[in-house]
């Protein structure tokens, strides 16, 4: 079994009378430290794909499998806890705390943590993970003093705090500059490369997703090519679409 | 979470925007303000109200001696003597619930002063203690007679108001001799005005001096009818009814000889008095004396278990069921009030964590998105309403006392500081946090994470 792994796995939306499908039967599994590039054009589903990854939404249909456990058929507080010990999220638009420390920012996500650390082991845990995204001098500014990079790199840090097995960026670079941008995808790099994490990044946008050593394309709710590990590119079939 | 850490979230979560949080718990200050300085001016005036109506006598009770019945004609109350100056000494002495007691023996005579004369609606033999139990310890003039005046029954009165107008115009009566059935009386002090009793009698009306002096000099005997022991008594003055019948009228029993009461002597009870006046410690007390007398008094008058009592006591129960409704309905007044107001501050709380809860949308999607369950998000605001409502409810306490302080320096309406209102208002606002912070902490716990995260 993969480390992630979908199965068949649709997405309903009902709005009244109407059902939207989002997902059609989508199949896709991810190994341990991979670094893949979830790929598709704005309502291709993509987002909502990543929502049943990161443990945000449950499949209509079809089953998902995190690190060997099935998590289509747990409760609302069940996968509260299973985001809070696997998944980091990064965001396109950062979501960091108003008027809130860079610091106490990144510490947040462990007041939920089960055991919960201590605040002084919360805090240089905080520290150590600023510092390891290059904010080291910034603990104490708020984010409203911190550029867009700087913000993003927080929000990759408060990620990265609870030590989670893999990490999922929605866009992280989509309201950032090309040069800043390369920066915080080399960062995913690094973190994928040295510490194995499992990045998932989802992106409309060809360059951001060839840092990914994996492109999945997907389109109307069906994935394209890429969907399997191991699989090499060429056995994908054409791009079409 | 651990609660001092949900405190310091929480906390941390209000100092983000300190001006909107300090405006929100204005509402409860003012709230628990209003109820502090309500409750302390309320229980001043309050207790204001429970000493005057207790000046009118709620706290006094009277004790009178027993029915005298003949053949089935009973003569009411009071018709058989058998009150003495010991008793009243003893209530005092061993009745825990009693403040004080005094002796009353009654006149009704005139009263003359050069060229004027009256007849006083009350003329008491008493004992100093009777200003106290009458609440009339301050005089309008001069000084109330002592114990020293009633051990040598010194010719020492004080008369009331109306008393003093009839006879003095004007004049002070301080040192002046009033004369009362051809004795010299001195006034040593006038009472202050005390108006009409609940019944429209005129309490001014009225003149007091040792009993002692009233007993041995005035009357001679009590003013109620004879005493058979008393009649062969030694002070050998007549008694009321044979004033009323100069004539005299034949005896009912033969005269005894010197010889017969020297070889058998009867009882003879110098002393009796017509009535005790006594006051309770409290109204609340009240039910408390009337046991402790009536268990005294029937020990001290050997009166068996079977054997009825030989003296009354009676209270003013209509005085004391007017003073606890009063301070009753004093107290429900204030509290509806007191609701009211911390109504109004809840709503206000309610409001404004409600704008919270909407301007936070996304900060409750990306804390859901790191692990937070509904129910921690739903603590967290909660804990953070009820510290605005705790945090309102503390300085609306100090607000409410020092508004209280200020109404007593300026305007000199008695308050009484109370601690229960203190606590009240503690727990009243927690619950209101509580009460008015669940349903918008519930709504934010219920959002979706995913909408959350998405909110504009």
């Amino acid at each position: 079994m993969k480390f992630i792994e979908l199965r068949e796995v649709c997405k309903t939306y009902k709005s009244g009378q109407v059902s939207v499908p989002v997902l059609k039967g989508v199949s896709l599994t991810v190994d341990r430290g991979e670094f893949v590039a979830l790929m598709g054009a704005s309502g291709s589903g993509k987002s909502t794909l990543m929502n049943i990854l990161g443990c945000l939404d449950r499949p209509s249909s079809g089953s998902y499998w995190l690190d060997g456990q099935d998590v289509s058929g747990l409760s609302p507080d069940q996968r509260a806890r299973l985001r809070n010990r696997m998944v980091g999220f990064i965001f396109q638009s950062f979501n960091l705390l108003p008027r809130t420390s860079a610091l106490e920012n990144v510490a947040m996500p462990l007041s939920y943590a089960v055991p919960q650390p201590s605040e002084k082991e919360a805090r240089r845990r905080a520290a150590e993970m600023l510092c390891r995204v290059g904010l080291g001098h910034r603990l104490d500014h708020e984010p409203s003093r911190l550029s867009g990079g700087e913000q993003q790199r927080v929000a990759i840090a408060r990620a990265l705090v609870g030590r989670p097995s893999v990490l999922l960026a929605d866009e992280p670079t989509g309201n950032l500059d090309s040069r800043i941008s390369d920066g915080i995808l080399r960062t995913f790099r690094k973190l994928n490369e040295e510490d194995g994490i499992t990045v998932i990044l989802v992106t409309h946008d060809a360059q951001v997703a060839s840092y990914a050593m994996r492109t999945v394309r997907i389109h109307d709710g069906i994935i394209l090519d890429g969907g399997l590990a191991n699989e090499p590119l060429t056995l994908g079939g054409e791009v079409n679409g | 979470m651990k609660g001092y850490k949900l405190l310091r979230t929480a906390l941390k979560g209000l100092r983000r925007n300190p001006m909107r949080a300090t405006l929100t718990t204005l509402g409860i200050v003012i709230g628990v303000a209003a109820v502090i300085a309500m409750m302390e001016i309320g229980a001043g005036s309050s207790a204001a109200i429970r000493k005057s109506i207790s000046s009118m006598g709620a706290n006094v009770l009277l004790v009178l001696p027993g029915t005298a019945a003949s053949g089935g004609v009973s003569f009411g109350a009071g018709s058989v003597i058998t009150l003495t100056p010991e008793d009243s000494e003893a209530i005092l002495r061993e009745c825990p619930a009693v403040r004080s007691a005094a002796p009353v023996v009654r006149a009704r005579t005139q009263v003359i002063y050069g060229s004027k004369n009256w007849v006083p609606f009350s003329m008491y033999g008493t004992t100093p203690a009777f200003l106290e139990v009458r609440d009339w310890t301050t005089l309008a003039e001069g000084e109330p007679f002592t114990e020293r005046d009633v051990l040598n029954a010194n010719k020492v009165c004080l008369l009331g108001q109306t008393l003093v107008r009839e006879l003095f115009q004007g004049q002070s009566p301080i040192g002046k001799e009033v004369r009362v059935k051809n004795v010299s009386f001195r006034v040593v002090g006038v009472l202050s005005p005390k108006g009409a009793n609940m019944m429209g009698m005129d309490q001014d009306d009225i003149l007091l001096a040792p009993w002692t002096t009233m007993k041995y000099r005035v009357t001679g005997s009590t003013l109620s009818n004879a005493n058979q022991s008393l009649s062969s008594g030694s002070s050998g003055s007549s008694n009321g009814l044979s004033n009323l019948y100069p004539a005299g009228q034949p005896s009912l029993y033969p005269e005894r000889s010197e010889v017969q009461d020297a070889d058998n002597p009867m009882p003879v009870r110098f002393a009796n008095i017509d009535q005790i006046m006594v006051s309770a410690t409290s109204a609340s007390e009240i039910r408390r004396a009337i046991q402790e007398i009536t268990t005294l008094l029937r020990a001290r008058h050997r009166i068996r278990d079977d054997e009825p009592n030989d003296f009354t006591v009676r209270d003013m129960t209509e005085m004391t069921n007017t003073l606890s409704s009063t301070t009753r309905l004093m107290t429900n007044l204030l509290l509806f009030v007191a609701m009211i107001s911390l109504l109004v501050g809840g709503v206000g709380i309610m409001n404004i964590m409600l704008v919270s809860v909407t301007e936070r949308t996304r900060e409750i999607g990306l804390r859901m998105a790191v692990g937070a369950r509904p129910k921690d998000i739903l603590r967290q605001f909660l804990v953070e309403s009820v510290l605005l409502c705790l945090g309102g409810g503390a300085m609306g306490i100090l607000v409410g006392h020092g508004g209280s302080r200020l109404v007593w320096i300026l305007l000199r309406w008695p308050v009484e500081a109370s601690p229960a209102a203190v606590l009240a208002a503690v727990l009243v606002s927690a619950s209101v946090g509580t009460a008015f912070g669940f349903y918008p902490a519930w709504k934010a716990s219920r959002l979706d994470p995913i909408d959350a995260l998405r909110y504009e």
